[in-house]
Protein backbone atom coordinates (compact mmCIF):
# COMPACT_ATOMS: atom_id res chain seq x y z
CA UNK A 1 0.00 0.00 0.00
CA UNK A 2 1.63 3.10 -0.95
CA UNK A 3 1.85 6.21 1.65
CA UNK A 4 -0.82 8.49 0.28
CA UNK A 5 -3.28 6.17 0.00
CA UNK A 6 -2.93 4.84 3.61
CA UNK A 7 -2.91 8.02 4.49
CA UNK A 8 -6.31 8.93 2.28
CA UNK A 9 -7.50 5.39 4.32
CA UNK A 10 -7.23 6.92 7.66
CA UNK A 11 -8.91 10.06 6.97
CA UNK A 12 -11.66 8.35 5.27
CA UNK A 13 -11.59 6.05 8.54
CA UNK A 14 -11.86 8.88 11.05
CA UNK A 15 -14.33 10.87 9.68
CA UNK A 16 -16.64 8.13 8.89
CA UNK A 17 -16.42 6.43 12.62
CA UNK A 18 -16.53 10.30 13.87
CA UNK A 19 -19.55 11.09 12.51
CA UNK A 20 -21.21 7.52 13.16
CA UNK A 21 -19.78 7.70 17.11
CA UNK A 22 -21.91 11.45 16.82
CA UNK A 23 -24.89 10.38 14.93
CA UNK A 24 -25.62 7.20 17.19
CA UNK A 25 -24.62 9.29 20.68
CA UNK A 26 -25.99 12.58 20.70
CA UNK A 27 -29.79 11.04 20.64
CA UNK A 28 -28.72 9.17 24.31
CA UNK A 29 -26.93 11.96 25.49
CA UNK A 30 -29.92 14.28 24.60
CA UNK A 31 -31.88 11.81 26.69
CA UNK A 32 -30.09 12.51 29.74
CA UNK A 33 -29.95 16.18 28.97
CA UNK A 34 -33.49 16.19 28.87
CA UNK A 35 -34.32 14.43 31.76
CA UNK A 36 -32.41 16.56 34.06
CA UNK A 37 -33.83 20.02 32.98
CA UNK A 38 -35.41 22.32 35.07
CA UNK A 39 -39.13 23.51 34.63
CA UNK A 40 -38.18 26.75 33.39
CA UNK A 41 -36.40 28.26 30.61
CA UNK A 42 -32.90 28.52 32.58
CA UNK A 43 -34.10 26.84 35.44
CA UNK A 44 -30.99 24.87 37.07
CA UNK A 45 -30.21 20.94 36.13
CA UNK A 46 -32.19 18.69 38.39
CA UNK A 47 -32.88 15.34 39.01
CA UNK A 48 -36.63 16.13 39.35
CA UNK A 49 -37.48 13.82 36.59
CA UNK A 50 -36.05 11.33 37.72
CA UNK A 51 -36.83 11.04 41.60
CA UNK A 52 -40.73 11.50 40.67
CA UNK A 53 -40.51 7.81 39.19
CA UNK A 54 -41.66 6.53 42.27
CA UNK A 55 -44.38 8.41 42.76
CA UNK A 56 -46.35 7.11 39.54
CA UNK A 57 -47.95 3.82 41.12
CA UNK A 58 -48.97 2.81 37.37
CA UNK A 59 -45.40 3.05 36.72
CA UNK A 60 -44.07 0.68 39.17
CA UNK A 61 -46.80 -2.14 38.24
CA UNK A 62 -45.72 -1.70 35.22
CA UNK A 63 -42.01 -2.63 35.88
CA UNK A 64 -43.13 -5.01 38.34
CA UNK A 65 -45.27 -6.85 35.42
CA UNK A 66 -42.21 -6.45 32.44
CA UNK A 67 -40.00 -7.92 34.89
CA UNK A 68 -42.07 -10.91 35.75
CA UNK A 69 -43.20 -11.14 32.01
CA UNK A 70 -38.93 -11.54 31.54
CA UNK A 71 -38.75 -14.32 33.52
CA UNK A 72 -42.15 -16.01 32.49
CA UNK A 73 -40.56 -15.76 29.05
CA UNK A 74 -37.07 -16.63 29.72
CA UNK A 75 -38.26 -20.14 31.78
CA UNK A 76 -41.09 -20.70 29.41
CA UNK A 77 -38.64 -20.46 26.58
CA UNK A 78 -36.16 -23.10 28.36
CA UNK A 79 -38.29 -25.35 29.27
CA UNK A 80 -40.00 -25.37 25.58
CA UNK A 81 -36.85 -25.10 23.73
CA UNK A 82 -34.00 -26.60 24.99
CA UNK A 83 -35.54 -30.39 25.64
CA UNK A 84 -37.04 -30.56 22.44
CA UNK A 85 -33.50 -29.67 21.10
CA UNK A 86 -31.28 -31.58 22.91
CA UNK A 87 -34.07 -34.70 22.04
CA UNK A 88 -33.83 -33.66 18.16
CA UNK A 89 -30.33 -33.64 18.27
CA UNK A 90 -30.09 -37.36 19.93
CA UNK A 91 -33.45 -38.89 18.91
CA UNK A 92 -34.84 -37.25 15.62
CA UNK A 93 -32.32 -35.71 13.62
CA UNK A 94 -34.77 -35.94 10.92
CA UNK A 95 -36.91 -33.02 12.78
CA UNK A 96 -33.54 -30.94 13.02
CA UNK A 97 -34.50 -28.56 9.74
CA UNK A 98 -37.97 -28.34 10.63
CA UNK A 99 -37.59 -27.41 13.96
CA UNK A 100 -35.45 -24.45 12.49
CA UNK A 101 -36.94 -23.38 9.96
CA UNK A 102 -40.29 -23.06 12.92
CA UNK A 103 -38.15 -21.32 15.27
CA UNK A 104 -36.57 -18.79 12.59
CA UNK A 105 -40.06 -18.22 10.97
CA UNK A 106 -41.09 -15.45 13.85
CA UNK A 107 -38.38 -13.35 11.88
CA UNK A 108 -40.08 -13.04 8.61
CA UNK A 109 -43.86 -12.97 9.94
CA UNK A 110 -44.19 -9.26 11.06
CA UNK A 111 -45.24 -8.44 14.69
CA UNK A 112 -47.75 -7.07 13.92
CA UNK A 113 -49.41 -9.41 12.04
CA UNK A 114 -48.65 -11.83 14.64
CA UNK A 115 -50.73 -9.49 16.77
CA UNK A 116 -53.89 -9.69 13.94
CA UNK A 117 -53.53 -13.46 14.32
CA UNK A 118 -53.00 -13.44 17.83
CA UNK A 119 -55.95 -11.11 19.12
CA UNK A 120 -58.68 -13.68 18.49
CA UNK A 121 -56.48 -16.02 20.54
CA UNK A 122 -56.25 -14.08 23.14
CA UNK A 123 -60.15 -12.45 23.44
CA UNK A 124 -60.61 -16.10 23.65
CA UNK A 125 -58.00 -16.72 26.71
CA UNK A 126 -59.09 -13.99 28.02
CA UNK A 127 -62.65 -15.10 28.44
CA UNK A 128 -62.09 -18.47 28.94
CA UNK A 129 -59.18 -18.67 30.93
CA UNK A 130 -57.86 -15.87 32.83
CA UNK A 131 -57.07 -12.16 31.26
CA UNK A 132 -54.16 -11.41 32.98
CA UNK A 133 -50.99 -9.21 31.69
CA UNK A 134 -49.36 -12.65 32.23
CA UNK A 135 -50.67 -14.42 28.89
CA UNK A 136 -48.47 -11.97 27.09
CA UNK A 137 -45.44 -14.58 27.66
CA UNK A 138 -47.26 -16.90 25.49
CA UNK A 139 -46.77 -14.36 22.48
CA UNK A 140 -43.06 -13.45 24.01
CA UNK A 141 -42.20 -17.00 23.37
CA UNK A 142 -42.50 -17.41 20.15
CA UNK A 143 -41.19 -14.14 19.67
CA UNK A 144 -37.67 -14.83 21.56
CA UNK A 145 -37.72 -18.57 20.01
CA UNK A 146 -35.39 -17.06 16.72
CA UNK A 147 -32.85 -15.53 19.10
CA UNK A 148 -33.05 -18.39 21.75
CA UNK A 149 -32.83 -20.85 18.99
CA UNK A 150 -29.72 -19.83 17.68
CA UNK A 151 -28.00 -18.94 21.35
CA UNK A 152 -28.58 -22.57 22.34
CA UNK A 153 -27.53 -24.27 18.99
CA UNK A 154 -24.29 -22.67 18.98
CA UNK A 155 -23.93 -23.62 22.67
CA UNK A 156 -25.51 -27.46 21.54
CA UNK A 157 -22.93 -27.55 18.75
CA UNK A 158 -19.67 -26.52 21.22
CA UNK A 159 -20.10 -29.97 22.95
CA UNK A 160 -20.69 -33.39 22.35
CA UNK A 161 -24.32 -34.20 22.99
CA UNK A 162 -24.01 -37.48 21.77
CA UNK A 163 -20.84 -38.90 23.72
CA UNK A 164 -22.35 -36.99 26.91
CA UNK A 165 -25.80 -38.28 27.06
CA UNK A 166 -24.35 -41.84 25.91
CA UNK A 167 -22.23 -41.65 28.59
CA UNK A 168 -24.55 -40.63 31.51
CA UNK A 169 -27.06 -43.16 30.04
CA UNK A 170 -25.26 -46.14 29.85
CA UNK A 171 -24.40 -45.53 33.66
CA UNK A 172 -27.72 -45.73 34.25
CA UNK A 173 -28.99 -41.81 34.10
CA UNK A 174 -32.67 -41.26 33.20
CA UNK A 175 -33.44 -38.74 30.52
CA UNK A 176 -34.25 -35.84 33.16
CA UNK A 177 -30.99 -36.53 34.46
CA UNK A 178 -29.14 -36.16 30.99
CA UNK A 179 -30.29 -33.34 30.05
CA UNK A 180 -30.60 -31.18 33.30
CA UNK A 181 -27.63 -32.10 34.93
CA UNK A 182 -25.23 -33.52 32.44
CA UNK A 183 -25.87 -31.38 29.21
CA UNK A 184 -27.57 -27.74 30.63
CA UNK A 185 -24.87 -27.51 32.81
CA UNK A 186 -21.68 -27.86 29.93
CA UNK A 187 -23.50 -25.24 28.02
CA UNK A 188 -24.20 -22.58 30.86
CA UNK A 189 -23.39 -19.46 28.82
CA UNK A 190 -25.67 -20.60 25.82
CA UNK A 191 -28.05 -20.60 28.39
CA UNK A 192 -27.21 -17.09 29.52
CA UNK A 193 -26.88 -15.79 26.21
CA UNK A 194 -30.70 -17.23 25.07
CA UNK A 195 -31.97 -15.54 28.74
CA UNK A 196 -30.55 -12.26 28.42
CA UNK A 197 -31.09 -11.71 25.06
CA UNK A 198 -35.44 -13.20 25.93
CA UNK A 199 -34.96 -10.48 29.18
CA UNK A 200 -33.98 -7.69 26.73
CA UNK A 201 -36.84 -7.99 24.33
CA UNK A 202 -39.37 -8.26 26.82
CA UNK A 203 -38.86 -5.25 28.54
CA UNK A 204 -38.22 -3.85 25.39
CA UNK A 205 -41.68 -5.18 23.48
CA UNK A 206 -44.73 -1.89 22.70
CA UNK A 207 -46.44 -3.47 19.93
CA UNK A 208 -48.27 -6.84 21.30
CA UNK A 209 -48.86 -5.14 24.55
CA UNK A 210 -50.07 -2.18 23.20
CA UNK A 211 -52.59 -3.68 20.48
CA UNK A 212 -53.37 -6.33 23.13
CA UNK A 213 -54.67 -4.03 25.21
CA UNK A 214 -52.02 -4.61 28.10
CA UNK A 215 -49.44 -2.49 29.98
CA UNK A 216 -46.50 -3.17 29.92
CA UNK A 217 -43.90 -0.89 30.69
CA UNK A 218 -43.08 0.14 27.40
CA UNK A 219 -46.76 1.37 27.04
CA UNK A 220 -46.61 2.49 30.16
CA UNK A 221 -43.85 4.99 29.45
CA UNK A 222 -45.04 6.03 26.22
CA UNK A 223 -48.69 6.91 28.10
CA UNK A 224 -46.79 8.71 30.75
CA UNK A 225 -45.15 10.37 27.73
CA UNK A 226 -48.37 12.29 26.95
CA UNK A 227 -48.56 13.73 30.61
CA UNK A 228 -45.04 14.08 32.03
CA UNK A 229 -42.45 14.03 29.49
CA UNK A 230 -39.34 14.79 31.80
CA UNK A 231 -40.62 11.16 33.57
CA UNK A 232 -40.97 9.85 30.60
CA UNK A 233 -37.61 9.93 29.40
CA UNK A 234 -36.14 9.29 32.63
CA UNK A 235 -37.32 5.98 32.00
CA UNK A 236 -37.01 5.78 29.09
CA UNK A 237 -33.23 6.10 29.79
CA UNK A 238 -33.29 3.80 32.71
CA UNK A 239 -34.37 0.97 30.48
CA UNK A 240 -31.88 1.45 28.07
CA UNK A 241 -29.51 1.04 30.46
CA UNK A 242 -30.76 -1.87 31.80
CA UNK A 243 -31.04 -3.51 28.58
CA UNK A 244 -27.92 -2.01 27.64
CA UNK A 245 -25.93 -3.83 30.44
CA UNK A 246 -27.43 -6.68 30.00
CA UNK A 247 -26.35 -7.31 26.14
CA UNK A 248 -23.19 -5.60 27.35
CA UNK A 249 -23.03 -8.81 30.07
CA UNK A 250 -23.63 -10.95 26.80
CA UNK A 251 -21.00 -9.68 24.34
CA UNK A 252 -18.74 -10.30 27.44
CA UNK A 253 -19.87 -13.78 27.99
CA UNK A 254 -18.76 -14.12 24.89
CA UNK A 255 -19.82 -15.79 21.75
CA UNK A 256 -20.23 -19.37 22.56
CA UNK A 257 -17.07 -21.48 21.40
CA UNK A 258 -18.07 -22.68 17.48
CA UNK A 259 -17.25 -25.90 16.50
CA UNK A 260 -19.04 -26.09 13.72
CA UNK A 261 -19.05 -24.23 10.61
CA UNK A 262 -21.28 -20.53 10.89
CA UNK A 263 -25.21 -22.00 9.67
CA UNK A 264 -26.27 -22.65 6.22
CA UNK A 265 -29.64 -22.53 6.50
CA UNK A 266 -31.99 -21.06 3.84
CA UNK A 267 -32.74 -18.28 6.33
CA UNK A 268 -29.71 -16.51 7.03
CA UNK A 269 -31.30 -13.68 8.90
CA UNK A 270 -29.16 -12.02 11.82
CA UNK A 271 -30.20 -12.05 15.60
CA UNK A 272 -30.04 -8.58 15.91
CA UNK A 273 -32.27 -7.88 13.46
CA UNK A 274 -36.08 -8.15 15.03
CA UNK A 275 -35.87 -5.91 18.30
CA UNK A 276 -38.72 -3.94 19.58
CA UNK A 277 -39.18 -1.94 16.78
CA UNK B 1 -13.60 -56.58 29.84
CA UNK B 2 -13.96 -60.01 29.90
CA UNK B 3 -17.32 -60.02 27.91
CA UNK B 4 -15.22 -58.53 24.80
CA UNK B 5 -15.60 -61.35 23.04
CA UNK B 6 -18.61 -62.89 24.77
CA UNK B 7 -21.24 -63.92 21.78
CA UNK B 8 -23.93 -63.59 24.23
CA UNK B 9 -23.13 -59.57 25.42
CA UNK B 10 -23.47 -58.53 21.55
CA UNK B 11 -26.79 -60.45 21.14
CA UNK B 12 -27.98 -58.91 24.49
CA UNK B 13 -31.29 -57.00 23.86
CA UNK B 14 -31.34 -53.46 23.51
CA UNK B 15 -33.38 -51.36 26.19
CA UNK B 16 -37.10 -52.08 26.11
CA UNK B 17 -37.87 -48.60 24.48
CA UNK B 18 -35.72 -49.78 21.73
CA UNK B 19 -38.23 -52.20 20.75
CA UNK B 20 -41.26 -49.67 19.82
CA UNK B 21 -39.17 -46.68 18.85
CA UNK B 22 -41.91 -44.72 17.32
CA UNK B 23 -44.33 -43.54 19.09
CA UNK B 24 -41.94 -42.62 22.19
CA UNK B 25 -39.59 -40.80 19.42
CA UNK B 26 -42.16 -38.26 18.46
CA UNK B 27 -43.58 -37.80 21.99
CA UNK B 28 -40.65 -36.28 22.64
CA UNK B 29 -41.20 -33.19 20.38
CA UNK B 30 -44.90 -32.92 20.80
CA UNK B 31 -45.06 -30.38 23.20
CA UNK B 32 -42.77 -27.83 21.26
CA UNK B 33 -45.18 -28.60 17.78
CA UNK B 34 -48.35 -28.03 19.61
CA UNK B 35 -47.10 -24.65 21.49
CA UNK B 36 -45.53 -23.28 17.97
CA UNK B 37 -49.11 -24.69 16.45
CA UNK B 38 -51.31 -22.79 18.73
CA UNK B 39 -49.19 -19.84 18.89
CA UNK B 40 -47.52 -19.03 15.93
CA UNK B 41 -49.06 -21.21 13.02
CA UNK B 42 -52.99 -20.81 14.07
CA UNK B 43 -52.21 -16.64 14.22
CA UNK B 44 -50.72 -16.99 10.58
CA UNK B 45 -53.82 -19.05 9.79
CA UNK B 46 -56.55 -17.25 10.76
CA UNK B 47 -54.84 -13.76 9.25
CA UNK B 48 -55.02 -15.81 5.89
CA UNK B 49 -58.51 -17.03 6.35
CA UNK B 50 -59.67 -14.14 7.53
CA UNK B 51 -58.24 -11.91 4.38
CA UNK B 52 -60.30 -14.48 2.55
CA UNK B 53 -63.35 -14.70 4.11
CA UNK B 54 -66.85 -12.43 4.52
CA UNK B 55 -69.47 -12.39 6.33
CA UNK B 56 -70.89 -15.72 4.95
CA UNK B 57 -68.25 -17.95 3.74
CA UNK B 58 -65.21 -17.05 1.86
CA UNK B 59 -65.35 -14.03 -0.21
CA UNK B 60 -63.02 -11.58 -1.76
CA UNK B 61 -64.40 -8.86 -0.22
CA UNK B 62 -61.46 -7.86 1.99
CA UNK B 63 -59.12 -8.00 -0.71
CA UNK B 64 -61.08 -5.85 -2.81
CA UNK B 65 -61.49 -3.67 0.28
CA UNK B 66 -57.77 -3.33 -0.21
CA UNK B 67 -58.29 -0.92 -3.49
CA UNK B 68 -59.27 2.46 -1.36
CA UNK B 69 -56.92 5.62 -1.77
CA UNK B 70 -55.88 5.92 2.09
CA UNK B 71 -54.97 2.26 2.36
CA UNK B 72 -53.45 1.92 -1.23
CA UNK B 73 -51.60 5.31 0.20
CA UNK B 74 -50.45 3.57 3.08
CA UNK B 75 -48.75 0.77 1.46
CA UNK B 76 -47.12 3.33 -0.99
CA UNK B 77 -45.95 5.47 2.54
CA UNK B 78 -44.73 2.19 3.47
CA UNK B 79 -42.53 1.11 0.66
CA UNK B 80 -41.33 4.32 0.53
CA UNK B 81 -39.87 5.22 3.79
CA UNK B 82 -38.65 1.45 3.82
CA UNK B 83 -36.75 2.12 0.78
CA UNK B 84 -35.83 4.89 1.92
CA UNK B 85 -34.35 4.08 5.06
CA UNK B 86 -33.17 0.77 3.69
CA UNK B 87 -30.32 2.41 0.73
CA UNK B 88 -29.14 5.41 3.58
CA UNK B 89 -28.90 2.19 5.83
CA UNK B 90 -27.26 0.50 3.50
CA UNK B 91 -25.02 3.37 2.35
CA UNK B 92 -23.92 4.21 5.44
CA UNK B 93 -24.07 1.07 7.39
CA UNK B 94 -21.41 -0.04 4.32
CA UNK B 95 -18.91 3.06 4.58
CA UNK B 96 -19.24 2.84 8.56
CA UNK B 97 -18.28 -1.50 7.90
CA UNK B 98 -15.41 -0.40 5.86
CA UNK B 99 -14.10 2.04 8.38
CA UNK B 100 -14.18 -0.93 10.83
CA UNK B 101 -12.90 -3.71 8.21
CA UNK B 102 -9.51 -1.96 7.11
CA UNK B 103 -8.58 -1.87 11.00
CA UNK B 104 -7.31 -4.06 13.21
CA UNK B 105 -9.58 -7.50 13.00
CA UNK B 106 -8.32 -7.93 16.54
CA UNK B 107 -8.17 -4.68 17.72
CA UNK B 108 -10.39 -2.79 20.24
CA UNK B 109 -12.11 -0.38 18.18
CA UNK B 110 -13.85 -3.48 15.92
CA UNK B 111 -15.05 -4.92 19.16
CA UNK B 112 -16.76 -2.00 20.52
CA UNK B 113 -18.30 -1.50 17.29
CA UNK B 114 -19.34 -4.56 16.76
CA UNK B 115 -20.71 -4.68 20.00
CA UNK B 116 -22.44 -1.38 20.00
CA UNK B 117 -24.02 -2.20 17.01
CA UNK B 118 -25.28 -5.84 18.08
CA UNK B 119 -26.88 -3.51 21.17
CA UNK B 120 -28.13 -0.22 18.39
CA UNK B 121 -29.73 -2.78 16.04
CA UNK B 122 -31.99 -3.70 18.96
CA UNK B 123 -32.65 -0.22 19.71
CA UNK B 124 -36.00 0.87 18.63
CA UNK B 125 -40.09 1.69 19.78
CA UNK B 126 -40.80 4.00 22.11
CA UNK B 127 -37.57 4.26 23.33
CA UNK B 128 -35.80 5.35 20.10
CA UNK B 129 -38.47 7.69 19.06
CA UNK B 130 -38.32 9.41 22.65
CA UNK B 131 -34.55 9.78 22.04
CA UNK B 132 -35.03 11.63 18.84
CA UNK B 133 -37.62 13.92 20.33
CA UNK B 134 -35.12 14.70 23.25
CA UNK B 135 -32.41 15.43 19.97
CA UNK B 136 -34.62 17.41 17.61
CA UNK B 137 -37.73 17.28 18.39
CA UNK B 138 -39.54 21.12 19.19
CA UNK B 139 -38.15 21.41 22.36
CA UNK B 140 -34.88 19.31 21.37
CA UNK B 141 -31.60 19.43 22.22
CA UNK B 142 -30.13 20.15 18.94
CA UNK B 143 -33.25 22.24 17.98
CA UNK B 144 -32.53 24.55 20.37
CA UNK B 145 -29.13 25.09 20.02
CA UNK B 146 -29.25 25.55 16.16
CA UNK B 147 -32.35 27.78 17.08
CA UNK B 148 -29.67 29.90 18.76
CA UNK B 149 -27.59 30.15 16.11
CA UNK B 150 -30.45 31.13 13.87
CA UNK B 151 -31.13 28.14 11.62
CA UNK B 152 -34.47 26.52 12.56
CA UNK B 153 -34.63 23.03 11.19
CA UNK B 154 -38.63 22.96 11.14
CA UNK B 155 -38.92 26.04 9.15
CA UNK B 156 -41.49 24.12 6.81
CA UNK B 157 -43.01 22.64 9.82
CA UNK B 158 -42.14 19.55 12.12
CA UNK B 159 -40.90 16.78 9.48
CA UNK B 160 -39.80 15.08 12.96
CA UNK B 161 -43.19 13.56 13.16
CA UNK B 162 -44.24 13.18 9.62
CA UNK B 163 -42.54 10.17 6.94
CA UNK B 164 -39.45 12.41 6.74
CA UNK B 165 -38.59 12.14 10.17
CA UNK B 166 -39.31 8.60 9.95
CA UNK B 167 -36.47 7.96 7.76
CA UNK B 168 -33.79 9.64 9.73
CA UNK B 169 -35.04 7.64 13.35
CA UNK B 170 -35.34 3.96 11.04
CA UNK B 171 -31.61 4.70 10.15
CA UNK B 172 -30.51 4.73 13.70
CA UNK B 173 -31.50 0.71 13.53
CA UNK B 174 -30.73 0.11 9.90
CA UNK B 175 -27.17 1.34 10.03
CA UNK B 176 -26.06 -0.98 12.73
CA UNK B 177 -27.97 -3.82 11.23
CA UNK B 178 -25.73 -3.18 7.98
CA UNK B 179 -22.51 -3.52 9.24
CA UNK B 180 -23.36 -6.84 11.26
CA UNK B 181 -24.53 -7.86 8.41
CA UNK B 182 -21.94 -6.27 5.90
CA UNK B 183 -18.97 -6.80 8.31
CA UNK B 184 -18.13 -10.51 7.10
CA UNK B 185 -18.39 -9.56 3.81
CA UNK B 186 -16.17 -7.10 3.83
CA UNK B 187 -13.75 -9.32 5.79
CA UNK B 188 -13.89 -12.45 2.71
CA UNK B 189 -12.13 -9.68 0.86
CA UNK B 190 -8.67 -10.66 -0.02
CA UNK B 191 -5.73 -8.48 -0.06
CA UNK B 192 -4.05 -10.62 -2.83
CA UNK B 193 -6.99 -9.57 -5.29
CA UNK B 194 -6.29 -5.96 -4.24
CA UNK B 195 -2.81 -6.79 -5.09
CA UNK B 196 -3.27 -8.74 -8.28
CA UNK B 197 -5.40 -5.60 -9.53
CA UNK B 198 -2.34 -3.69 -9.40
CA UNK B 199 0.38 -5.64 -10.54
CA UNK B 200 -1.86 -5.93 -13.80
CA UNK B 201 -1.85 -1.83 -13.69
CA UNK B 202 -5.20 -1.56 -12.27
CA UNK B 203 -6.04 1.62 -10.16
CA UNK B 204 -8.12 1.87 -7.21
CA UNK B 205 -11.06 3.27 -9.75
CA UNK B 206 -10.09 -0.30 -11.34
CA UNK B 207 -10.45 -2.58 -8.42
CA UNK B 208 -13.50 -0.76 -7.27
CA UNK B 209 -15.03 -1.11 -10.69
CA UNK B 210 -13.76 -4.91 -11.28
CA UNK B 211 -13.20 -6.48 -8.34
CA UNK B 212 -14.57 -5.65 -5.25
CA UNK B 213 -17.71 -3.68 -6.49
CA UNK B 214 -18.92 -6.67 -8.33
CA UNK B 215 -17.87 -9.26 -5.53
CA UNK B 216 -19.82 -7.08 -3.07
CA UNK B 217 -23.10 -6.39 -5.18
CA UNK B 218 -24.68 -9.09 -3.96
CA UNK B 219 -23.89 -9.18 -0.58
CA UNK B 220 -24.43 -5.41 -0.63
CA UNK B 221 -27.98 -5.70 -2.29
CA UNK B 222 -28.96 -8.72 -0.20
CA UNK B 223 -28.18 -6.24 3.03
CA UNK B 224 -30.41 -3.98 1.24
CA UNK B 225 -33.28 -6.25 1.17
CA UNK B 226 -32.27 -7.49 4.89
CA UNK B 227 -32.76 -3.94 6.16
CA UNK B 228 -35.99 -3.08 3.81
CA UNK B 229 -38.09 -6.28 5.38
CA UNK B 230 -36.55 -4.62 8.55
CA UNK B 231 -37.78 -1.25 8.06
CA UNK B 232 -41.27 -2.80 6.50
CA UNK B 233 -42.12 -4.92 9.44
CA UNK B 234 -41.71 -1.88 12.25
CA UNK B 235 -44.48 -0.56 14.29
CA UNK B 236 -43.72 0.41 17.50
CA UNK B 237 -41.72 3.16 16.60
CA UNK B 238 -44.23 4.77 14.38
CA UNK B 239 -46.67 3.71 16.51
CA UNK B 240 -44.87 6.27 19.07
CA UNK B 241 -43.41 9.29 16.96
CA UNK B 242 -45.78 9.66 13.90
CA UNK B 243 -48.73 11.97 13.83
CA UNK B 244 -52.23 10.16 12.90
CA UNK B 245 -52.13 12.50 9.13
CA UNK B 246 -50.37 9.93 7.23
CA UNK B 247 -50.18 6.54 8.31
CA UNK B 248 -47.86 3.85 7.13
CA UNK B 249 -49.49 -0.18 6.79
CA UNK B 250 -48.63 -1.35 10.59
CA UNK B 251 -50.50 2.02 12.11
CA UNK B 252 -53.35 1.06 9.17
CA UNK B 253 -53.65 -2.30 10.73
CA UNK B 254 -53.81 -1.37 14.17
CA UNK B 255 -56.25 1.25 13.59
CA UNK B 256 -58.55 -1.33 12.48
CA UNK B 257 -57.81 -3.37 15.27
CA UNK B 258 -58.67 -1.52 18.23
CA UNK B 259 -61.85 -0.66 18.33
CA UNK B 260 -61.58 2.37 20.28
CA UNK B 261 -61.26 4.52 16.69
CA UNK B 262 -64.56 3.29 16.11
CA UNK B 263 -63.29 1.80 13.00
CA UNK B 264 -62.71 -1.70 14.02
CA UNK B 265 -62.81 -3.69 11.05
CA UNK B 266 -60.77 -7.11 11.92
CA UNK B 267 -61.27 -8.77 7.77
CA UNK B 268 -59.28 -5.19 6.97
CA UNK B 269 -57.06 -5.90 8.74
CA UNK B 270 -56.39 -9.12 8.44
CA UNK B 271 -56.06 -8.38 4.46
CA UNK B 272 -53.91 -5.95 5.05
CA UNK B 273 -51.34 -8.14 7.34
CA UNK B 274 -51.74 -10.79 4.60
CA UNK B 275 -50.27 -8.16 2.37
CA UNK B 276 -47.40 -7.13 4.60
CA UNK B 277 -46.15 -10.96 4.86
CA UNK B 278 -46.89 -11.28 1.04
CA UNK B 279 -44.45 -8.35 0.53
CA UNK B 280 -41.91 -9.31 3.36
CA UNK B 281 -41.80 -13.03 1.64
CA UNK B 282 -40.68 -11.94 -1.60
CA UNK B 283 -37.98 -9.86 -0.58
CA UNK B 284 -36.84 -12.27 1.91
CA UNK B 285 -36.92 -14.91 -0.75
CA UNK B 286 -34.86 -13.08 -2.95
CA UNK B 287 -32.67 -12.14 -0.31
CA UNK B 288 -32.04 -15.92 0.04
CA UNK B 289 -31.05 -16.30 -3.62
CA UNK B 290 -29.04 -13.32 -3.43
CA UNK B 291 -27.05 -15.12 0.01
CA UNK B 292 -26.21 -18.13 -2.14
CA UNK B 293 -24.93 -16.18 -4.53
CA UNK B 294 -23.02 -14.38 -2.15
CA UNK B 295 -21.37 -17.26 -0.90
CA UNK B 296 -19.91 -18.66 -3.69
CA UNK B 297 -16.75 -16.32 -3.54
CA UNK B 298 -17.38 -14.51 -0.14
CA UNK B 299 -16.93 -17.29 2.26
Amino acid sequence: MTRARRLRLQVFRVIVLVLGGAFFLVPIGAMFEFSTRGNRVGAPRTLEAWTTIVTYPDLLGAIRDSLGLATITSVGMLVLLLPTMIWVRLRLPRLKRSIEFLCLLPLTIPAIVLVVGLSPVYRWMAINLVDTIFLLSFAYVILVLPFAYRALDAGLSAIDVKTLSEAARSLGAGWGTVMFRVIAPNMSSALLNACLLSVALVLGEFTFANLLSYLNLQVEIFQLGLANAGTSIAVSVASLMFAFILLVILSFFGRPRRRVAPERTGLAYPSAAAGPK
Amino acid sequence: MIAAGNPDVKTARRPREGGRRFPLHWIGALPFLIYVALFLLLPTAIVVVGAFAGKAGPSLSNITDLNQGFLLNAFFSSLLISTASAVVGAVAGALLAYAVATGNPRGVLRRVVSSACGVLAQFGGVTLAFAFIATIGSVGFIRLWLQERGIDIFANGVWLTELPGLVLVYTYFQIPLMVLVFLPALDGIRPQWREATESLGGGTWHYWRYVAGPLLAPAFLGATLLLFANAFSAYATAAALISQGNPIVPIAISNFLTSETGRNNPGLAQALALGMVVIVAIVMALYALLQRRTSRWLR
